[in-house]
């Protein structure tokens, strides 16, 4: 599987950290349900069957998080953003 | 060499090559391989079967051979299951039969064949149920010893393998006819390409057929073609490379054989090298797989497929039988006949299985030969064929004696690695093929791999994908004009089993799964072609089923009475015939497995005779023998007393440091860290504890102000990269708007320890003397910049593991030899004393410090008695979680001391606590210990461990078992901190 990291250019994914779901956001630790939702973000996960978003780090490279759209059937892997920008945005999903 | 032709074949007759089978001594050519070299010497039983122990020689020419498997080579070298028919023939080569004992030619366990009725499919399953004991002491004992193949060599492989990447816009997997095409159209338009075959000659079936292109002989035509190749720049030609799998995104992996055809690799050079393909678009044009025929005895040796009979004629000048019967039920196999009739052999008859009208009209053009419109129901023979029975469409049978059976039930497209990535192949009815259906993105298939088995179609074909995938990667040509090429016929219609077959017809020579297998398999209710494979291991075996799987799979069909369309195929797999796993591993073996780290202080530890052990990457000091001593306790304790009593120096360089920087710096390492650190004030620093989201702990170390917005933290050896890479993730994914950078530096900083009384005094003599280092100027946890006697700058922390008066000084990374001999040299008079890892965790348990022992990743800093640093007034990463109810239950295993209460017992990691008087079971199981040592301060065994409810526990003794080694022995609990309590000598 090869990552096209938007700094470095498509790598092997060997030079590549997989963490997990790119699509979950932390809560607000200061929210009255705060416990319900953390327990969400950090143990609930979707299982989709197709197009995921995922972080990866780039360990062999650039040192930068990615968000990688990956297919989970057969691994095509659409692009790669830096996560910071996905992040930055607010995006959710 | 009586079966030698005398002239012809691709063999060099100027350059001799001598090797061994079974210890006796034959003669072939360079451009042999060693089955051909062995026909050649009229060796013709190579190894026994799988099951039956029954003789088996050589089917194949190619990589689909599953009888004549070898052990190659001797002592380290040796190399089990080796296809002779792959193997390229060197002076000096060595070969060994299989699976036999005592020798070859006699076989004890051949009786397996009387017994036959007990081997049937699902033998295992059914013979060794009961009882249940037997199947460990008895029955699995028994079958790997007769069921074996060949034997690994027992020690280790003395030779290097590599691996290495290469790119390229196309590569064209099989260098025959279809793969030459493509190779050449894609590289005329200046592509870069790859041309890669598993054997050692390229050219594929144009070396072991007699065919014209152009009124050339297609090997000329391929040399010429592989010379125009070779003169392009942007051309790699790989022979000896096997391209044995796809993988995501155009990865493809392959290995290069590169020296084995050497008894022993030149200096310097590896055995094999494991390449990794990168193509923007493949051709596969990896040809196709002959298949045999189902009739009785149709193992016996000198039943051969029939192309690989024209390969050892054409190719290797080899006549494999004197007198020869072929057995078809295709047009492609009375070529064979043609072939050995010009090669001046005998064939007794042609037996064609198809309709008598089809038969006569092909006698007419080969009028010298007897065909027979029938079908072979049996070989007969003992260790070699003598004769066939053949009956007659009109019911006739008759014996006709020969030494050679050649067989053809068509050929079948070599398309495994169209299928790796889960794509199933579909049937063509038509052609009673499985044909490649979907593909892997970028590759296009060419010739008979596609199911184009002519000569003209492959060239075609070739040409055509060849250009149209040079120009999906941007490079565009023209289609060469067709060369002629002889008129082809192949007809065929299906022949699946010979239904009045006398003996044992085989359909999976190498695992021994017959007709009657199979069938039984269908009467016993199985179904899926899945289950088909596992009852009778049917395509299981080494080979994969590379002749047997069509062949099954039709079987199954017609007695399930399905279409083979809707019965399937299994799933091909990587790889595509067996990769030694040294090669897979390349350098990375041993030492090399990964690179070493080395301490700034390595060289001195090294003079000083330090013991090294390995720490996560790193090799530290574990011990520094003193004169005398010789195994880790002496010098253990040795260093311990120096450190307690006088001064000890000690490389902690290990450690992760990351340097934070920037107006938001604190932002961060308070959502870091679980403590507090916004009171922290420049030059201090603080231990911290950071945990993760779930509230487990995480890592721990500390965090030094070294100006307003820049911090220097320092994390525990193991987890240096996690933590590292934990910062990034929170800082751009979590905290993208915070305005700090981070670096790691821990190669940057060379570190050491100076520990105990007399550290002061000691750090004094290599600072410059203008350095004030009283209590008042530089106290307990103080953190700066410094300057060496000779001017040079450093950092000095006044932190301290070992709970002494201690200090950790840093400088640039390749200033720290100098610094370790300098500190060494000054304190001498003082008593200094070097101290390794032993001595560092005998001072920390005594301590009470947790390593990563205690953070074991399922402990929390409640278990640890570190709870109360947990901050309540802001927001940190595992701040929610960690406040679980669950988490901070008193109940949960929380961290001890523990003391033997025999001064004299001993104690080990691992051992799990257990009350006094209750039985050693998991029910009464309380938890275990995480450290122990031998402490020479308090001369006896101490330890930390989890117990259950553990800081309630103090002063009540509890058992400590080990029931794996035996070992027990009775503890008391304790506090944790065994030395000083107080924390006054730190503070001295």
């Amino acid at each position: 599987m090869r990552i096209p990291c938007p700094h470095c250019g498509p790598r092997t994914h060997e030079e590549f950290t997989y963490y997990g779901d790119a699509t979950v956001r932390r809560p607000s630790s200061s929210s009255p349900d705060a416990v319900a939702a953390f327990y969400d973000y950090v143990y609930t996960r979707d299982n989709p069957f197709g197009l995921h978003r995922e972080l990866w780090f780039h360990q062999g490279g650039c040192h930068e998080w990615l968000v990688v759209e990956r297919d989970t059937r057969n691994h095509a892997i659409k692009g790669a953003v830096p996560a910071r920008d996905v992040f930055k945005a607010g995006e959710s999903k | 060499m009586s079966s030698r032709l005398a002239q012809g074949g691709m063999i060099n007759r100027q350059q001799a090559c001598r090797f061994a089978f079974d210890g006796a001594e034959y003669s072939g050519y360079a451009g042999d391989s060693l089955a051909s070299a062995l026909l050649a010497n009229d060796v013709r039983l190579i190894g026994r079967s799988f099951k039956y122990h029954r003789p088996r020689g050589i089917l194949s020419a190619g990589p689909e051979e599953p009888n004549a498997l070898v052990e190659l080579r001797s002592g380290a070298r040796r190399e089990p299951n080796t296809r002779a028919t792959d193997v390229e023939l060197y002076d000096g080569l060595q070969a060994t039969s299989q699976n036999r004992w005592p020798s070859l030619r006699f076989d004890v366990q051949a009786i397996n064949g009387l017994f036959s009725p007990l081997f049937v499919a699902g033998f295992y399953y059914k013979t060794f149920m009961w009882p249940a004991s037997f199947w460990e002491k008895v029955y699995e004992p028994m079958i790997r010893r007769a069921a074996g193949l060949g034997r690994a060599a027992l020690e280790a492989d003395p030779d290097h393998y590599e691996k290495s990447w290469a790119h390229c816009d196309v590569l064209v997997i099989g260098a025959g006819p279809a793969g030459l095409a493509a190779a050449l159209t894609a590289a005329r338009t200046g592509a870069r390409v790859i041309l890669a075959d598993e054997n050692f000659a390229l050219g594929g079936r144009c070396l072991a057929e007699r065919r014209t292109i152009d009124g050339q002989p297609a090997a000329d035509w391929a040399a010429q073609a592989i010379a125009e190749l070779r003169s392009l720049p942007d051309v790699r030609l790989f022979p000896r490379t096997t391209v044995f799998g796809v993988f995501d995104d155009g990865v493809y992996g392959a290995v290069e054989r590169v020296n084995d055809h050497l008894p022993v690799p030149p200096e310097f050079q590896p055995r094999q090298r494991v390449w990794r393909f990168i193509a923007k678009q493949t051709v596969l044009a990896s040809g196709s797989i002959e298949r045999p025929l189902v009739f009785g005895n149709n193992d016996l040796p000198g039943v051969m497929l029939a192309g690989a009979v024209r390969t050892y004629v054409n190719r290797y000048a080899v006549l494999p039988g004197r007198r020869a019967v072929i057995f078809t039920d295709n047009d492609d196999g009375w070529n064979t006949a043609a072939d050995l009739v010009a090669a001046g052999g005998q064939v007794a008859a042609i037996v064609d299985s198809r309709e008598p009208v089809i038969v006569s009209e092909l006698s007419r053009r080969f009028p010298e030969i007897q065909a027979i419109a029938g079908e072979v129901t049996g070989a007969r023979g003992g260790r070699h064929v003598e004769s066939v029975e053949v009956t007659s469409r009109s019911g006739t049978s008759r014996r006709l004696d020969c030494d050679l059976v050649a067989m053809s039930g068509g050929w079948s497209p070599t398309l495994h690695l169209t299928s790796h990535k889960g794509n199933r192949p579909r049937w063509d009815e038509e052609r009673s093929i499985f044909v490649p259906d979907m593909l892997p993105a970028g590759m296009r298939v060419a010739g008979a791999a596609n199911g184009d088995m002519t000569l003209g179609e492959a060239l075609v074909t070739g040409f055509r994908q060849g250009l149209t995938a040079a120009a999906a990667c941007g490079f565009s040509g023209s289609m060469p004009t067709l060369p002629r090429v002889t008129d082809e016929s192949t007809r065929r219609v299906p022949l699946w089993r010979v239904r009045q077959a006398s003996g044992k017809c085989f359909v999976d020579f190498q695992n021994d799964v017959t007709a009657d297998d199979v069938e039984l398999t269908a009467h016993e209710g199985y179904r899926s072609i899945e289950h088909l494979k596992r009852y009778t291991t049917l395509g299981m075996a080494t080979d994969q089923g590379k002749t047997s799987n069509v062949t099954g799979i039709a079987l199954l069909a017609q007695q399930r009475s399905m279409s083979i369309a809707a019965t399937g195929t299994t799933t091909f797999r990587p790889p595509y015939t067996p990769v030694a796993m040294g090669a897979l591993a390349g350098h990375h073996r041993g030492m090399d497995f990964r690179p070493t780290r080395y301490a700034p202080s390595h060289r001195w530890a090294s003079e000083l005779g330090a013991s090294f052990t390995e720490s996560g990457p790193w090799l530290r000091a574990e011990w520094f023998p003193g004169p005398g001593e010789s195994a880790w306790f002496a010098p253990t304790c040795r260093e311990v007393k120096a450190v307690r009593s006088a001064v000890g120096l000690c490389d902690v360089s290990t450690l992760g440091k990351i340097d934070v920087q920037g107006p938001d710096a604190l932002k961060l390492i308070e959502r870091l860290y679980a403590n507090n650190f916004a009171t922290l004030a420049v030059g201090r620093a603080r231990y911290g504890i950071m945990l993760r989201e779930d509230g487990f702990m995480f890592d721990d170390g500390t965090a030094a102000r070294l100006a307003e917005n820049r911090y220097l933290i320092t994390t525990t050896t193991s987890h240096a990269v996690q933590v590292y890479q934990h910062m990034h993730l929170c800082h751009q994914a979590l905290w993208p708007e915070l305005d700090v950078q981070f670096v790691s530096v821990t190669d940057q900083w060379a570190q050491f320890a100076i520990a105990g009384p007399r550290s002061r005094e000691l750090l004094q003599r290599v600072l410059d003397p203008q350095i004030d280092l009283s209590n008042q100027a530089f106290p307990f946890m103080a953190a700066g910049e410094v300057r060496l006697r000779n001017g040079e700058p450093a950092r000095l922390f006044r932190i301290s593991f070992s709970g002494e008066l201690a200090y950790e000084i840093a400088v640039p990374g390749h200033d720290g030899d100098s610094l370790i001999r300098a500190l060494h040299a000054a304190g001498q008079d003082l008593g200094v004393v070097p101290y390794g890892l032993e001595a560092l965790n005998v001072l920390r348990v005594e301590k009470g410090h947790v390593v990563g022992s205690e953070l074991n990743g399922q402990t929390t800093a409640h278990d640890l008695g570190i709870g109360r640093m947990l901050s309540t007034q802001k927001d940190f990463i595992g701040s929610v979680l960690g406040r679980r109810a669950n988490l901070i239950d008193p109940a949960r295993p929380r961290l001890v001391g523990i003391r033997t209460v025999d001064r004299n017992a001993k104690l080990a990691g691992g051992m799990h606590f257990i009350p006094q008087g209750a039985k050693c079971s998991i029910e009464h199981d309380q938890g275990h210990v995480t450290s122990v040592c031998y402490s020479p301060i308090l001369e006896q065994w101490i330890g930390l461990g989890l117990l259950t409810r553990g800081p309630e526990r103090h002063g009540e003794k509890v058992m400590v078992v080990d029931p794996l080694r035996g070992a027990e022995a009775l503890v008391e609990v304790c506090s944790p901190v065994f030395i000083d309590p107080e924390g006054a000598r730190l503070r001295g």
